[in-house]
């Protein structure tokens, strides 16, 4: 099971709730995907009358956690303060650290989600931050007290998949917290590939929201996201790009 | 590069118009196929050869715009707070030398706005005026924006251009996103068409974004004026401007509008007309363009149009406006700016984009991320 700061998750497939065409087809993926982690951006929330919220009424299942994003700031300042008004309204000290400055490709500021996870972390809050996929970042994160690091697989929304595969399996290798793969899985095969390569968890939002059902493509992913953490805790065959029947280099070893 | 006009001057309109005119089939096909864009791949999708390729140019249109900003559209309401104005503008029904009753919301009466717009629904305002500098100004502004902050979670402003001092005092004041359409990039006619008043300033207006761009604004909408001006230049130059500003101003957002002239008390008859066919072209060249602009219509367009234009690559309506200052409650049968062609109320409009498996989407920021 994974556990993240206090919290264990059965599923390890998180999701994201924008982008639906409606509130109920959102509500009936994100239950078909068994998702028990779900990230809202606060912009899209009422923040002064959550409990009627249109949105969030949608998502208050036993199993659901509700995991607030601070899509929409700039900088560490603005980040810590939509992470207190997270706090107060929907009453969690989880927050999903997103930081970008760049509105045209929603790349996250390394510099400000530092700032803001170090003095997140020390008032209390379970950070899980929004990052390239930067080794070295994710471990200053770590020092820094992330409960999680979420390394980009590719631009957010982009359906690329893991173009950063080379640096996800570094940030896999040595970190010490779960480490979330977000953004640019577009396919239940990339969610597979990076389950398979070690992952804790991916999180995915466009691939399953803007597909022609977003209910069966949400069961697509829980199924790839399960095969792919067998597949891991398996240990796949190395591939081999060559021949090894015979040994004609070191055959004479043997004569 | 200090301003767009540097950028500017080195176009000349009659050699841009002609190279638009000049595209062939052949390039739209390469505008088509390749993945990221050009300028000259833009000038491929506006001109009359792109027009036979309509129907795939929507269909990438289409996608494009749900992987960026899923099936929903935003909905924003506009509220005219003032119709005093000193320039001379031939295509507008609050023209200097209209002769209409002027008046400018007081606080009370801006309340009584804004509670029959609340009880439609709204979180996203747009604040708009003319251009009076005695009454409408930098304070007058403050005073609205501290008015309605605590009733509305983003707030836009289509009013006169500022200078960088007063866009830099607005902000903390919860502005979010200022439109300052450029009407026409055709520098003679602009002359022609606002003969008086400080609009009459081309420069002024043009390095407007860039003033914003300097102030941090979240969010600015650029646009013309269809109607005046040969609209595939018109469009080009509105596209290249995007582009300057993206690069320049890297943390702004950008949304684009493509007004087409409407007749209104004693108005302008267009000079160019443009049918729905080359708006949809327009609109979907934009987006082919650019994939994370933001691109929105008005009411100035009919009801079917809006209806079908939903899945084609815009991103944001509204819906039940009043385009006179008071129409929603406190004088409702004043003279608007222009005649709006979409009466549905947004409730309506609100079912029609769920019908087309959209949602329709009230609030998208919060004051409070911006402190």
């Amino acid at each position: 099971m994974l556990k993240i700061a206090d919290r264990t998750f059965n599923s390890r497939l998180f999701t994201g709730t924008g982008k639906f065409s409606s509130a109920a087809v959102m509500e009936e993926a994100l239950l078909s995907s068994g998702s028990e982690l779900v990230t809202v951006a606060l912009k899209r929330v009422d923040l002064k009358k959550h409990d009627h919220d249109d949105f969030l009424v949608r998502l208050k299942y036993p199993h659901i956690h509700l995991l607030p994003n601070t899509s929409g700031v700039r900088n560490a300042r603005e980040a810590v303060f939509a992470a207190q008004l997270a706090r107060e309204a929907l009453e969690t000290d989880w927050i999903k650290l997103e930081i970008h400055p760049d509105p045209k490709y929603l790349m996250p500021d390394p510099i400000e989600t530092l700032k803001a996870t170090e003095e997140l972390a020390k008032l209390g809050f379970t950070v899980l931050p929004y990052i390239h996929a930067d080794p070295v970042l994710c471990k200053r994160l770590e020092d820094a007290g992330s409960a999680a690091v979420m390394p980009l697989g590719s631009p957010i929304g982009s359906n690329k998949g893991l173009k950063t595969i080379d640096f996800l399996e570094m940030i896999i290798s040595q970190s010490n917290v779960p480490v979330i793969v977000d953004a640019g899985i577009g396919s239940p095969s990339d969610a597979a590939w990076a389950m398979e390569i070690g992952a804790d968890a991916v999180l995915v939002n466009t691939a399953i929201a803007v597909s022609q059902n977003p209910v069966l493509m949400a069961h697509a992913f829980k199924l790839a996201v399960e095969a792919g953490r067998m597949a891991f805790k398996a240990r796949l065959a190395s591939p081999m790009n060559y021949a090894v029947a015979s040994s004609p280099l070191t055959s004479f070893l043997n004569e | 590069m200090n301003n767009f006009t540097e950028v500017f001057k080195t176009f000349d309109w009659e050699e841009t118009k002609r190279s638009i005119y000049a595209k062939t089939s052949q390039d739209v096909e390469r505008a088509l196929s390749t993945q990221k864009r050009t300028l000259e791949d833009f000038k491929a999708l506006i001109s009359p050869s792109a027009s036979a390729y309509l129907e795939q140019m929507a269909t990438i249109s289409q996608k494009l715009t749900q992987k960026r900003f899923g099936k929903v559209i935003q909905m924003y309401v506009p509220l005219y707070l003032s119709n005093e104005c000193n320039n001379i503008c031939t295509y507008c029904g609050f023209s200097y030398d209209n002769k209409v009753r002027r008046k400018t919301l007081s606080n009370m009466e801006i309340m009584q706005e804004v509670a029959v717009i609340k009880k439609m629904g709204y979180e996203h305002i747009l604040l708009v005026t003319g251009e009076s500098n005695q009454t409408v100004h930098v304070d007058y502004f403050k005073k609205v924006l501290n008015l309605i902050r605590p009733h509305f979670a983003h707030i836009s402003m289509e009013v006169q251009p500022l200078d960088l001092e007063d866009y830099q005092q607005l902000t903390p004041y919860g502005l979010n996103t200022v439109l300052v359409y450029q009407e026409t990039y055709h520098q003679e006619d602009y002359k022609k068409h606002h003969p008086k008043g400080k609009k009459s300033n081309f420069d002024y207006r043009l390095e407007t974004p860039d003033r914003l761009g300097r102030a941090g604004i979240h969010k600015m909408g650029l646009g013309v004026l269809i109607g005046l001006e040969d609209w595939r230049t018109d469009s080009f130059f509105t596209a290249l401007h995007l582009d300057y500003l993206e690069k320049k101003y890297w943390q702004s957002k950008y949304s684009l509008s493509f007004p087409r002239l409407r007749p209104f008390s004693g108005g302008l008859e267009p000079k160019v007309t443009m049918s729905d066919r080359e708006l949809v072209q327009l609109i979907c060249a934009y987006r082919l363009f650019n994939e994370e602009v933001e691109l929105s219509i008005s009411t100035r367009e009919s009801p079917s149009f809006r209806n079908n234009i939903i899945k084609l690559g815009i991103t944001a309506l509204s819906a039940g406006s009043k385009t006179n200052p008071g129409g929603y409650a406190v004088e409702p049968d004043s003279l608007e700016q222009f005649e709006i062609s979409d009466e549905r109320s947004p409730e309506e409009i609100a079912e029609i984009i769920a019908a087309q498996g959209y949602e329709p989407v009230w609030k998208d920021w919060d004051n409070s991320l911006a402190i």
